[in-house]
């Protein structure tokens, strides 16, 4: 009878996964585990009070994004389920070696026809039997029980690393879609950052590529074939609202917002070559950064807002990374010396270090390198590795990659260890671009 | 006022242009191709307006090869222009690395893919 119950649960986290209608969400599969991941058990939530059963498994959702972190390795079949710090066996859990337990309990209420939901969890140290973490979230919606899942996680994570989670966050990235005569559907895309949710927020016939959050998570900035050429189009995400922010004639590629959210980083050709310019959003004043006849692109904000850097090939051969100052004074300093090929970088959210596309032997992979540093550090084993975009607590990396002739995502700790891949069945993924920290979803 | 098929001749008379990874310089072989799309597009009867597109391999970043498709179509326009077609009826894109028409993953394919492709988008 438990295990029936046990299936029935999990039948109806597949179906909560699957709820999405008409559009396929992000597999997440992890590829390479870590032996010194930390044992921790989520217990499923207890159910209080009557009415049928919460169309999310919080305990699913928190033990999946601890996994997806590689700093903890969630017990797979739990002895018991504990609902209240009463109910916890101690000896149980230490002698599984398990020091973190997690439980809570979910309750239900109708007010007005609406159905909702009342939240509660404790983290439980079970060696010294106390409590580390607990909260109380009353009033839920039904649609808003994932993401609250997710920032218990990273209640969590905090409580046990000393570190902010990025569980609560996004995911933006690009689809494609083969038809049936072979013609392509472009989609743009935004997600939980574990695949959940996920809302198309474009489609196209023409391609879409190259998006960038706004610093406070409620625009996207990407590049837009519509019209048959490049332009740059920002579109708000809880209203679908667009603006057309640049369509000059030649390249309208590479935005990023500036950390302050006022200027937009970019690239055009419109006075020849491919150069970074920089827009004032407000103001629509437009200033050329960089010059020469080679090729200046990929523009990338410091978090300080005070320098860019940007992938060029002014030194002869081809693209190295260079720095220039935001205002616009003194010359671009080549950073990158290692390697023939190195381009599109991200820096990371403390602005320590860049993630970016390096190639070595026809490879072409995610490596990372300290600013000030020569030292490059390969991270991934793919061939055709790109777009490096960290997440907010700057522990993994998220990347595009090719499997098979199809694109996929991946995500890499920043030590290398860890690895997972994200990929939709039948269906490019690429050109991912993860939130900065969210206020609110 | 010509006939579809005219049109449909004349796209299938002209030739794209290859170019070597990373690079934008015209061969001798692609001047030879151009040249003779030149003579096509400077026929009397002829004045259709010819798309210029740039076109990578799937190596290497998005963007930097937006950038790299352009300077391809860049070269292939300029050179267009010095044997006289008019810039009026030539249009520049580079699609970058987005519309390959070969889609293995190994150097037989990329070659077809680092082009200048001209397409006819009115006549």
């Amino acid at each position: 009878m438990r295990k029936l119950q046990t299936w029935l649960l999990f039948l109806v986290a597949l179906f909560a996964g699957w709820s999405v209608p008409a559009w396929s969400a992000l597999e997440i599969e992890i590829t390479q585990g870590l032996e010194s991941a930390t044992p921790i058990a989520v217990a499923r939530f207890g159910r209080s009070g009557s009415g049928p059963a919460p169309p999310e498994s919080i305990a699913t959702i928190i033990a999946a994004d601890l996994a997806r972190s590689g700093r903890f390795a969630p017990l797979r079949e739990l002895p018991r389920h504990p609902v209240r710090k009463e109910d916890v066996r101690w000896s149980d859990w230490r002698r599984l070696r398990v020091g973190s337990l997690v439980i809570g309990s979910i309750g239900q209420t109708l007010r007005g026809g609406v159905r909702e939901y009342q939240v509660e969890f404790r983290l439980l140290d079970t060696f010294s039997m106390s409590q580390l973490a607990g909260q109380r979230f009353p009033g839920v919606r039904p649609d808003q029980l994932r993401w609250l899942a997710h920032q218990i996680s990273d209640e969590i994570y905090y409580a046990l690393t000393g570190e902010k989670g990025a569980f609560a966050t996004r995911i933006a990235y690009v689809t494609e879609t083969a038809g049936q005569e072979g013609e392509i559907a472009y989609a743009l895309n935004v997600a939980d950052s574990d695949g959940g949710n996920p809302v198309v927020l474009r489609t196209s016939p023409d391609p879409i590529m190259s998006p960038a959050w706004s610093p406070d998570g409620r625009w996207l900035a990407y590049v837009s074939f519509e019209g048959g050429s490049s332009r740059i189009m920002v579109q708000e995400l809880a209203t679908g609202r667009r603006h057309e922010v640049t369509a000059f004639p030649g390249i309208n590629g590479a935005p990023a917002f500036s950390p302050d959210g006022r200027r937009l980083a970019l690239t055009l050709s419109r006075d020849g070559s491919p150069d970074i310019y920089v827009l004032t959003l407000e103001s629509r004043e437009l200033r050329r950064l960089t010059s020469g006849p080679g090729i200046d692109t990929e523009p990338a904000w410091s978090p300080d807002g005070r320098t860019l850097v940007f992938t060029s090939n002014r030194s002869g051969g081809r693209p190295q990374l260079f720095r220039i100052s935001a205002a616009g004074d003194g010359a671009p300093e080549r950073l990158t010396f290692d390697g023939r090929y190195n381009a599109r970088a991200a820096f990371s959210p403390d602005g320590s270090r860049l993630a970016f596309v390096h190639e070595s032997d026809g490879e072409y992979r995610i490596a990372v390198m300290g600013i000030g540093d020569e030292k490059i550090e390969v991270l991934t084993n793919g061939r055709l590795d790109e777009s490096p975009t960290f997440a907010p607590n700057g522990r993994l990396i998220l990347y595009a990659t090719t499997e098979r002739g199809r694109s996929a995502l991946a995500a890499v700790s920043i030590d290398g260890r860890f690895r997972q891949r994200l990929s939709i069945d039948e269906t490019g993924v690429r050109d991912p671009a993860w939130s900065p920290r969210l206020s609110r979803r | 006022m010509y006939l579809d098929a005219d049109m449909a001749e004349l796209q299938g008379n002209l030739a794209d242009v290859f170019f070597a990874y990373d690079e934008s310089e015209l061969t001798d072989a692609s001047r030879e191709s151009l040249r003779m799309n030149s003579d096509w597009l400077q026929l009397p009867y002829v004045s259709a307006t010819i798309q210029v597109q740039g076109h990578c391999d799937e190596r290497g970043t998005v963007e930097y090869n937006q950038a790299l498709g352009e300077r391809r179509a860049r070269a292939a326009y300029d050179y267009l222009t010095s044997l006289g077609v008019p810039a009026s009826r030539l249009e520049m894109v580079s699609f970058g690395k987005e519309r390959p028409q070969c889609t293995e993953s190994e150097e037989s394919c990329w070659q077809q893919n680092r082009r200048a492709h001209f397409r006819i988008t009115a006549r």
